[in-house]
Parts: structure tokens; C-alpha cells; sequence
């Protein structure tokens, strides 16, 4: 019992090291950051601008699109970009021979990607206040973050699944990754209704998290919903979680054996 | 108990044929290459074991076997006990690796490198900063380098943090992949006085690969030499020497060139 409590609070304080890490790093590259904010906030007022001919609704729905997909983009990335990070900067032998269960490295990766999407949309939300005068009085942004909190579960598990690609193919991986990436904007109805998209797609749209995402934090902004309104895609997003999760996990680990056996993890020396 | 055990193992790997080109619709030709080929040996608690071998012999990836970082297709390995396919994470706790390419975060300084490698072991902060300086200095880094970021420094100051973040962990098992290649002569002494240091006072097993058989003959009790994955002869230098030098005061130098089937004569009138 004591050395399960123990070896659980070593693996919480491995999850930190991620964390730190990659902090340092922000800190190292902070110019780099500083550039991507600006792109980023140029993109996300530039969507809302589109709006604007067609009246403050159509503004506030652009830009809780743009702003929900920057923050759904952040987690995905972080976590599935991950391993080809490591792999570039070299770290990526030393990282995981180290005396680390593999799922405090991808909780640190994780938790990591969810405050790091936190700060970035949270600075492109006040850009976009004060860029835009955006009438809130009838929006529940209490349901709004409750619909954020759980679909960032479902997002992270797809950045797991995601995260094996560059684990087995170290050049076609990443590519990979982004082609996912570009398929979950589009069939997520992130700046339009789904219904808009050829019949055929919209098949997909259904097994995207994103879509209800999108679809509930609108309902909540725009339409004041309450969580018990959007009970229904609360569960679909939550049963989301619950399988991508650790079916992700899964993968990864399995990725992992197939680059330890394949010697694609990294060769050189 | 040995420290380190390796019996038979195997480690293949498939390369593929005309770099990679084959047609749209067929499968790209692959040829298998055995980079480590029925590798056995055992390694006392305590003990310093050298590798040799000419560039490709397997050197790095039998270090990656021992070290979880590959899987082998064959035979089995273990280190004090553990076995490294089913044991993995006990494994770790007890190994650390250096290798030929300081493998770094660029951007971050020597100490933000290190603070990681401490956070991943579970080592106090504190204390490991300190140890870090101490040995650092040792190793005739000075803390000015600290705080740099490491792609500011020399490829041999790398290689010197390198070889601190190995020992930071205390590893009872440390596998050294060529940790002086590159080094100048200064240097090169301060990390192998500091290896024999590490040896004789932490009774620390270690594993050295290296090309410069001055440097496996004045460090290792044993030699073992691989060739083409194979191992093709292992003792003590002296018995080495004696066993496969031609003349009297035959050196490590002419066993290896020996045992990997050439000399300098061949060589030679290959140039020729
Ligand atoms: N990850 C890998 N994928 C494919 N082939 C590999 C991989 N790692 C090693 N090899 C091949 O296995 C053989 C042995 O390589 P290895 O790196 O173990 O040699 P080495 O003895 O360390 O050489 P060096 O002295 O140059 O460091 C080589 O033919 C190499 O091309
Ligand atoms: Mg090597």
C-alpha cells in the first residue's frame, strides 16, 4: 500500500519533469513563441473580420471557432508532435531509457499541452475582446468551460493515436500527423455547420469530438445553454474520453515496442 | 550474480535495397544486416569491460540491447538479474548510457539538462546541483559553462555534461558508447582518470566502447573484440596480446587488426 502510494508520487513528480521542461524550453524559444502568437492572433481576428458584413452573431460564431480550434489544435499537436521533438533535438534515447513509466510521460506531455493551450487561448481571447465589442451578456461560459474541460480528454487520446505515427516512420510520421490534423478541421464544422459539408463527409464529422465540441460551446455562447442542455453531447464526449484515452495509450505503448524491435526509435552512434 | 549478462543475443535490422526506390506497386527489397550476431558474455560486479570493433561492428547497438532501447530478436539479456524484454523499468533504475552524440534539448542550458535528467531519476534538486558543479569541475568544466545554452558549447565540453548527467544518477551499471571520441588529449585523460575514479569508489560496473585501444588497455580488466557482429575474441589485454600478437611486444593495436581480418600491409597495398 505505502510503496504503491510512494511509487505513484514518484510518477506524479516524473509527470512534472515534462512539464518543466518544456517550460525551459518556451522560455529558450521564446521568440519563436512570440512569432506564433502574433500569426495566431492575426488568424483568429482576421476569421472574426469575415463576420463582420454579416452582423455580430456571425463574428461571435467565427470566432469561438477559431479560438476553440486553436486551443483543440494546441493539445493535439503537443502530444502528437511530441516524439518527433525529442527525436530532433536528440533527446529521445535518453528520455526514454530513463526509470519512467511511459504513462507519466504522456500525463507530463498531456497536462503540459492542457496549460499550455490554457495561456495561448486565453491571451487570443483578449485579443479578440479588445479587437471586437462582442455582446457576452447572454452567454454561459460556465457551460462553455465544462464543454472545453471534456472534450480536451477525447482530443488528447486522439493526440495519443496520433503521437505513434512519427514513433514508427521518423520523416512520414509527422507528416502524417498534420494530414490528420487538417481532416479533423475539416470535418468538424470549426467555421460552419456541418450540414454543409457533401453527405459523404458528414459520415466522419459524427466520429470527430470536435464536431460536438464545436456544436456545444456555440450552444452555450450563443445560445446561453445550460450543462444540463447539452447533456447530450456532454456523454457522447465523455464515452469519447473514456475510449480514446486508452486506446491511445495502448497504441503508443505498442508503437514504442514495434520502434524498439524495428530500431526506428533512432540510429546513431 | 553477474552484473551484466548476454547470452546469445541477436539483433537484426532490415535495410532497404536501391536506397529505398522499387516500383509503385511491388514491396521495396529489404536485406536483413545482423548488427549483433549470437553475442555472449558476463560481466562481474565491479568490473571494467571494453568492446572494440571497426565502425559498423554492433558496438552501439549491443549498448542499446543492455540499455531497453532495443528489443533483441534473439537470446537473452540481464543485468544484475533483471531481464531487460520483462524487467524494463527495474532495469533503468540501475544503468545509465553515455553516448557518441551528446544527446541534448540545444536551446537549454547544461544545468536545465541536467535538472531534467534529475527530475526523470527522482534526485534532490539541490543536491544534484551540487554534484553536477563538483563533477563538472572535475572534469575541467568550468561553471561559466553552467548556464549556457549547450549548442553554445564545444562538442567536447557536450560530451563532458554528458558524462556528468550519467553519473549525476549514480548508475550501478554505466554503459559508455565511445565517451572520448573527440575529446582532446587533456580532456580525454581528465574523463578516464575520472572513470576509473567512478569505478574504484562507487564499485560501479561499466561497459566502455571505444576506438582507442590506449585508452580500452589502460581502463578495462577485460577486451572484447566484435567483428561484423561477432564476437571473435575476449580476455584480459595481456592475454590478448600473448594469445594473438605475432611477436613479443605485439600491442592491442595489431590483436584488433588481426582478429578483423586486416593489417596494415593490406591496407596499404589496397591504397596502392
Ligand atoms: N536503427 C538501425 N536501423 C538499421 N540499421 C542499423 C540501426 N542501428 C544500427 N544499424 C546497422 O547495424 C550495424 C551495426 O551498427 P552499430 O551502430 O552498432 O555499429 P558500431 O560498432 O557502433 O559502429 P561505430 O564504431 O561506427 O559507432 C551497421 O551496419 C548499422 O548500419
Ligand atoms: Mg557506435
Amino acid at each position: 500500500m505505502w510503496s504503491s502510494l510512494a511509487s505513484l508520487w514518484h510518477d506524479t513528480k516524473a509527470s512534472l519533469a515534462f512539464v518543466e521542461r518544456n517550460f525551459n524550453l518556451v522560455k529558450r524559444y521564446f521568440a519563436w513563441e512570440v512569432v506564433f502568437l502574433f500569426y495566431a492572433i492575426v488568424n483568429t481576428l482576421t476569421i472574426g473580420l469575415i463576420g463582420v458584413r454579416l452582423g455580430p452573431e456571425e463574428v461571435l460564431y467565427l470566432v469561438v471557432g477559431a479560438l476553440l480550434w486553436g486551443f483543440l489544435s494546441v493539445l493535439f499537436n503537443e502530444v502528437s508532435q511530441s516524439v518527433s521533438w525529442e527525436r530532433w533535438e536528440g533527446t529521445i534515447e535518453y528520455t526514454f531509457m530513463a526509470p519512467v513509466r511511459r504513462m507519466s510521460y504522456l500525463l507530463g506531455v498531456s497536462f503540459f499541452a492542457v496549460l499550455y493551450g490554457v495561456i495561448k487561448t486565453s491571451i487570443l481571447l483578449l485579443a479578440v475582446a479588445f479587437f471586437f465589442e462582442i455582446d457576452l451578456s447572454g452567454a454561459n461560459l460556465w457551460a462553455a468551460l465544462v464543454i472545453l474541460v471534456i472534450s480536451s480528454f477525447s482530443l488528447i487520446g486522439l493526440g495519443l493515436i496520433a503521437a505513434v505515427l512519427p514513433l514508427m516512420s521518423p520523416e512520414r510520421g509527422p507528416q502524417a500527423t498534420h494530414i490528420i490534423q487538417g481532416f479533423i478541421l475539416l470535418i468538424s464544422g470549426i467555421y460552419y455547420e456541418v450540414t454543409v459539408l457533401p453527405s459523404w463527409l458528414q459520415v466522419f464529422s459524427a466520429f470527430s469530438p470536435a464536431t460536438y465540441t464545436l456544436r456545444a460551446a456555440r450552444q452555450a455562447i450563443l445560445e446561453g445553454a445550460s450543462v444540463w442542455q447539452l447533456m447530450g453531447d456532454i456523454q457522447i464526449l465523455i464515452l469519447f474520453g473514456i475510449i480514446l484515452i486508452p486506446l491511445g495509450y495502448w497504441i503508443f505503448t505498442q508503437g514504442e515496442k514495434y520502434a524498439m524491435r524495428t530500431g526506428k526509435l533512432k540510429r546513431n552512434g | 550474480m553477474w552484473a551484466l549478462e548476454c547470452n546469445n543475443a541477436v539483433k537484426s535490422f532490415y535495410e532497404a535495397e536501391n536506397n529505398g526506390k522499387h516500383s509503385l506497386f511491388s514491396r521495396p527489397k529489404k536485406k536483413e544486416i545482423f548488427a549483433v550476431n549470437r553475442v555472449s558474455f558476463q560481466v562481474d560486479k565491479g568490473e571494467t569491460f571494453g568492446i572494440l570493433g571497426q565502425n559498423g561492428s554492433g558496438k552501439s547497438t549491443l549498448i542499446r540491447l543492455i540499455s531497453t532501447l532495443l528489443l533483441a530478436d534473439e537470446g537473452e539479456i540481464k543485468v544484475f538479474g533483471h531481464n531487460v524484454l520483462d524487467e524494463r523499468l527495474e532495469v533503468r533504475r540501475l544503468i545509465n548510457r553515455v553516448s557518441v552524440d551528446a544527446a541534448f534539448f540545444k536551446k537549454l542550458s547544461a544545468w536545465e539538462n541536467l535538472l531534467y535528467a534529475a527530475r526523470l531519476y527522482g534526485l534532490n534538486v539541490e543536491e544534484a546541483k551540487q554534484r553536477s558543479l563538483e563533477i563538472l569541475e572535475r572534469l575541467g568544466l568550468g561553471a561559466e559553462k553552467f548556464n549556457s545554452p549547450l549548442e553554445n558549447l564545444s562538442r567536447g565540453q557536450q560530451q563532458k555534461v554528458a558524462v556528468a548527467r550519467a553519473l549525476l544518477t549514480s548508475p550501478v551499471l554505466l554503459l559508455l558508447d565511445e565517451p572520448t571520441t573527440g575529446l582532446d588529449p587533456r580532456s580525454k585523460r581528465d574523463v578516464q582518470d575520472f572513470i576509473v575514479e567512478v569505478q574504484r569508489e562507487h564499485d560501479a560496473t561499466i561497459l566502455l566502447t571505444s576506438h582507442d585501444m590506449y585508452e580500452v588497455e589502460k581502463l578495462c580488466n577485460r577486451v572484447a573484440i566484435l567483428h561484423e557482429g561477432r564476437l571473435v575474441a575476449m580476455d584480459t589485454p595481456e592475454n590478448l596480446k600473448s594469445k594473438y600478437g605475432e611477436t613479443e611486444d605485439s600491442s592491442l593495436e595489431d590483436v584488433f587488426f588481426t582478429l578483423t581480418g586486416m593489417d596494415w600491409k593490406e591496407v596499404l597495398e589496397d591504397v596502392e
